[in-house]
């Protein structure tokens, strides 16, 4: 049973992660996108990571997904999307891709264990020989998080306020970008005034 | 138990991978070109818990957690340097930004 629904959600993550690539709407994309993520997060549930499969979900395909869908209507690149890549890019790029595949299939063929064992059973209680053994549960990961590796969850969560800094920055409008090229609303102004 | 090992996880893994690598590539569209970063960085994902549940250790678990931490910071300022960028120029087209100045 655990196999079909290993071939079942890693088929729907690679199709869609495809129909990612080359669905040539902006909006489709970031859809297909949603859909390789909960792909993701299904196999994360697969290898008993349930904790992360929950964050894949909320962080990924909730928040990150629906800020990349209000950014592409926001932008409204519908319209300026028409242009399709040329031979050459695709000839190269699909060249490229096809290479780093055939790398990958060559290297688990020769590769010293071809097979692979299954995985082994994971424990029901969380810590058996040291506490930062695999378990299912939440608080193990917590336990790593908050004695291994406290340094870095102290710098990641600064990293968060400089970036929400950094955005605050960014997107403040300054004076050198009404001189450029036209507002958004001096735009619809203008077409109003045309019309 | 499955007969599912390590090493079916890490080909989906490899090739989510060289998807999110072939969309780099071929995109015209930064938007889609961020969002197959985001692919990539997915398939590296996938291939740390398969790797953690593999050895029996969290380790690889708590990089995950701090990989998602990261790309959702990545995330914002990306996406507000777009934002930004598209107010200057009009376009978010990678063949139309070639120049760092007007």
């Amino acid at each position: 049973m655990q196999d079909f629904f290993f071939y079942l959600f890693s088929a729907l993550t690679v199709l869609s992660a495809f129909l990612v690539v080359v669905s040539p709407n902006a909006v489709n994309s970031a859809v297909f996108m949603i859909v390789s993520f909960v792909g993701t997060a299904a196999m994360f549930l697969l290898l008993d990571a349930f904790f992360l499969a929950i964050l894949q979900v909320l962080v990924y395909a909730g928040a990150v997904m629906v800020l990349f869908l209000f950014i592409i209507m926001l932008l409204d690149v519908e319209r300026s999307s028409k242009v399709r890549p040329d031979v050459l890019t695709v000839a190269a790029s699909s060249v490229a891709t096809l290479l780093l595949i055939f790398g990958m299939v060559y290297l688990f063929l020769t590769g010293n264990d071809a097979s692979g064992p299954a995985l082994a059973a994971v424990p029901e209680v969380p810590g058996g020989a040291s506490p930062m053994e695999f378990a299912t549960a939440a608080r193990s990961f917590g336990y790593g998080l908050f004695t291994k590796y406290m340094l870095p969850f102290q710098v990641a969560g600064f990293l968060l306020l400089v970036a929400m800094i950094g955005v605050i920055v960014l997107s403040k409008r300054t004076a050198g970008t009404r001189a450029g090229a036209p507002d958004a609303s001096e735009i619809r102004e203008s077409e109003v005034r045309e019309s | 138990m499955s007969g599912i090992g390590l090493n079916a996880y890490l080909f989906v893994a490899g090739l989510l991978f060289a998807l999110g690598f072939f969309g780099v590539l071929l995109r015209r569209n930064t938007l889609v070109i961020y969002m197959c970063m985001e692919l990539m960085l997915n398939a590296v994902n996938l291939a740390l818990v398969a790797f953690s549940r593999f050895n029996r250790t969290m380790d690889g678990n708590i990089f995950v957690f701090f990989i998602i931490t990261v790309a959702a910071a990545e995330v914002a300022v990306g996406l507000a340097i777009i934002v930004a960028l598209y107010r200057k120029r009009r376009t978010v087209q990678v063949e139309e930004l070639n120049a760092l100045s007007n």
